[in-house]
């Protein structure tokens, strides 16, 4: 049985990720925004097999509340093996262009108080010298693109904070997973026209349980998105500003 | 909202745009339900035709959770998006069955509910909605109320079966089935023609599960020949339930290459496979959801889909009907490899519910004019003999043939009237067939 701390647990992917943890009987403590709904997901989880379900309600930008946070995780779970940050938002990138106070408050969101929980569990951690911290990124903050480059940044960050941070931990026997979600089939994205790039939450999920598992360090959920990414990435800065991407 | 999307049943056919809403908890569904003139909720969109179809579409997928599950009684509480597979995930290691199973566990309970979804045991077990102890529903009022066979009984009867139209479904308690065993004793029977067939259902009714597939391409003295399968719960061999799929359709298939040809040489050869009276032991899944196993086989009739035929005619001359069905049928040359007869039990008194005492046939026709015009002529046999055709698979049935042959009909308006449905909840299905 493990013990796993998963913040921004009424997000899709984070909800497949611990059905799956639940199916296997781990204990979950779940962290939200929503109490209502992250209730919902608690009585699921039991039902589907969990040993033990906990729930904990902040708006995560709050981060004055983090230590608190953990602390409330640490004690419900009787230590921490596996944290998974999933929250963030979808950021609109036209009304971010026409105000930096949404542009900042999505970077507040989807970067900033990621970097923040990050700090102090890679600290809790590091002294123990155990665990696992997956961090859900996004194969947008491989390259900036003009529709969605606020979000890109936000996740860039994130994917570069958590390189130097496995770096650090390595030595300490701490294992950080970046996964990089290409599009994903979830409520957020109901609007959109679905090709086959698309996969759905359960898969994204599937294989986001399977890279905590082997210890993975970053990877492209599907695989098939590092090979877009690699080419996207090669494009030179020239013609790169001229394509829509 | 401003994007609309192409949505389609099981069939692929008919196709129209839609505009989609997913919304995440009750209390979103609710505010969503609340914003659109007119809404149906949608969950897996297994049904054929267009039953689940319609321009402002609550999709439910994503209210899919499981409320409570009482192992020692084996009451189950969920939300409706939740689908019947991921039920049997939870309720066969803890020694529950559903008490009632359609031919896939792909759909959701909510779904199951509102097409009052039968299975191989309809002759003992009666429909899904008769092992639904209570509904929370969402009205077109706004309210939220719950329906059981005991309170606001007639909004009960009216929703198992009633499509989605008389309000939205959000959770259900069922009570399950117990069972010792995950494994299925199964027998085989073949039977030559379509009055052997019956003769052996008749013969066998005693039986838990019995379902026949039949080979709707033979002629002559073969007409109708079936391999019938009996099934009982086995009482050993433990509780295990593996559902993880192993293929899957990729694209759709050329539809050339389900034609005449090809699917008499598969009938021909299912029939020669089957082995007279012999018993066998299998696994839950492959027992009850053959199909499940290759994803998205939908997708072998082609871009232009299928329709499906899927009626009852009425024990009393039922096999004559039956033979007069098939002539029809083979004749044609059309329909497809997959077709299914059974003999029902009696109906129960939900309005809008399909199963009647008598034989029921299913089967596909690639969708072509032809083959519409053929399940037309099979529409209009069908109402001769007094017999109906099932909602859920329909995607083609006349106004006139519905308020024939579900009389209840004018009853289960007066319902949706009471209940604030009308104008609020309605598919592109219920428009065709002259529901308000």
């Amino acid at each position: 049985m493990k013990r796993i701390l998963i913040i921004g647990s009424t997000s899709a992917i984070a909800e497949h990720c611990a059905r799956i943890w639940a199916a296997r009987g781990d204990a979950l403590h779940l962290v939200a925004r929503n109490e209502q709904h992250v209730q919902v997901i608690a009585s699921d989880l039991n039902v589907r097999g969990a040993s033990e379900v906990t729930t904990y309600c902040i708006d995560l930008n709050d981060t004055d509340r983090h230590e608190e946070l953990l602390n409330v995780a640490d004690a419900s779970l009787k230590g921490i093996d596996i944290v998974l940050i999933a929250h963030g938002t979808l950021s609109n990138q036209k009304s971010c262009e026409l105000s930096v106070d949404e542009t900042l408050q999505e970077i507040q969101t989807n970067a900033l108080s990621t970097i923040s929980l990050l700090t102090l569990i890679a600290n809790r951690f590091e002294a123990k010298k155990s665990g696992t911290i997956c961090v859900i990124s996004s194969v947008a903050g491989d390259r900036g693109r003009s529709s969605n480059y606020v979000y890109g940044s936000a996740k860039a960050m994130v994917t570069t904070f958590t390189s130097g941070l496995r770096q650090r931990l390595h030595k300490s026997n701490v294992s950080v997973v970046t996964v990089k979600p290409g599009f994903v089939d979830t409520p957020m994205t109901t609007e959109f026209k679905k090709g086959v790039l698309w996969a759905k939450p359960t898969t994204v999920a599937a294989l986001i349980v399977k890279a905590i598992d082997k210890n993975k360090d970053e990877v492209y959920i599907p695989r098939f998105w590092q090979l877009i990414l690699l080419i996207i990435k090669v494009i030179p800065s020239q013609i790169f500003k001229v394509l829509k991407l | 909202m401003t994007n609309s999307t192409k949505i389609y049943g099981w069939g692929r056919y008919p196709q129209q745009d839609a505009y989609l809403h997913a919304p995440t908890s009750c209390a979103s569904l609710e505010l969503t339900a609340k914003q659109q003139n007119s809404v149906l909720a949608r969950g897996m969109g297994r049904s054929y035709g267009d039953s689940a179809n319609a321009l402002n579409v609550l999709q439910t997928t994503y209210i899919n959770h499981f409320i409570e599950f009482d192992k020692v009684t084996g009451k189950l509480i969920a939300e409706a998006g939740i689908t019947l597979r991921e039920i049997l995930e939870v309720i066969v290691p803890s020694g529950w069955f559903l008490p009632v199973t359609p031919g896939t566990s792909y759909v959701t309970l909510g779904g199951a509910i509102a097409s009052d979804v039968h299975g191989k045991n309809h002759h003992s077990a009666g429909t899904f909605g008769q092992h639904v102890e209570s509904l929370s529903m969402l009205l077109g009022t706004g309210e939220v109320v719950t329906a059981s066979p005991q309170h606001h009984t007639d909004l009960f009867h009216a929703t198992c079966g009633g499509m989605g139209l008389t309000g939205i479904i959000m959770h259900a308690t069922i009570q399950l089935l117990p069972i010792r065993s995950s494994l299925i004793s199964q027998k085989t029977i073949k039977a030559d023609c379509i009055e052997a067939a019956c003769e052996a259902f008749e013969s066998n009714s005693d039986a838990t599960y019995s379902v026949a597939w039949i080979d709707c391409l033979s002629k002559g003295k073969s007409l109708g020949r079936s391999v019938i399968m009996l099934g009982e719960h086995a009482e050993q061999g433990g509780l295990n339930i593996d559902i993880r799929q192993k293929v899957s359709v990729p694209f759709s298939t050329p539809s050339a290459l389900l034609n005449s040809s090809t699917m008499k040489a598969f009938n021909t050869a299912y029939w020669y496979k089957a082995k007279h009276s012999v018993s066998q032991t299998v696994s839950l899944i492959p027992y009850f959801y053959p199909l499940d196993a290759v994803g998205e086989w939908n997708k072998l009739y082609g871009k232009k889909g299928f329709v499906q035929f899927h009626c009852v005619v009425p024990k009393l001359d039922g096999v004559a009907s039956m033979r007069k069905l098939l002539t029809e049928i083979s004749n044609s040359g059309e329909g497809s490899f997959l077709a299914v007869l059974k003999q029902f039990g009696i109906a129960n008194e939900n309005l809008l519910s399909f199963p009647t005492e008598g034989y029921t046939l299913a089967l596909d026709f690639k969708a072509s004019e032809t083959a519409i015009k053929t399940v037309k002529k099979l529409e209009a046999m069908v109402v001769e003999m007094g017999g109906r055709l099932y909602l859920t698979k329909d995607a083609v049935m006349q106004e006139n043939t519905f308020k024939v042959t579900y009389p209840n009909w004018e009853k289960f308006e007066a319902i949706r009237e009471q209940y604030g449905a009308i104008g609020k909840f309605s598919s592109t299905q219920s428009k065709r067939l002259g529901l308000a």
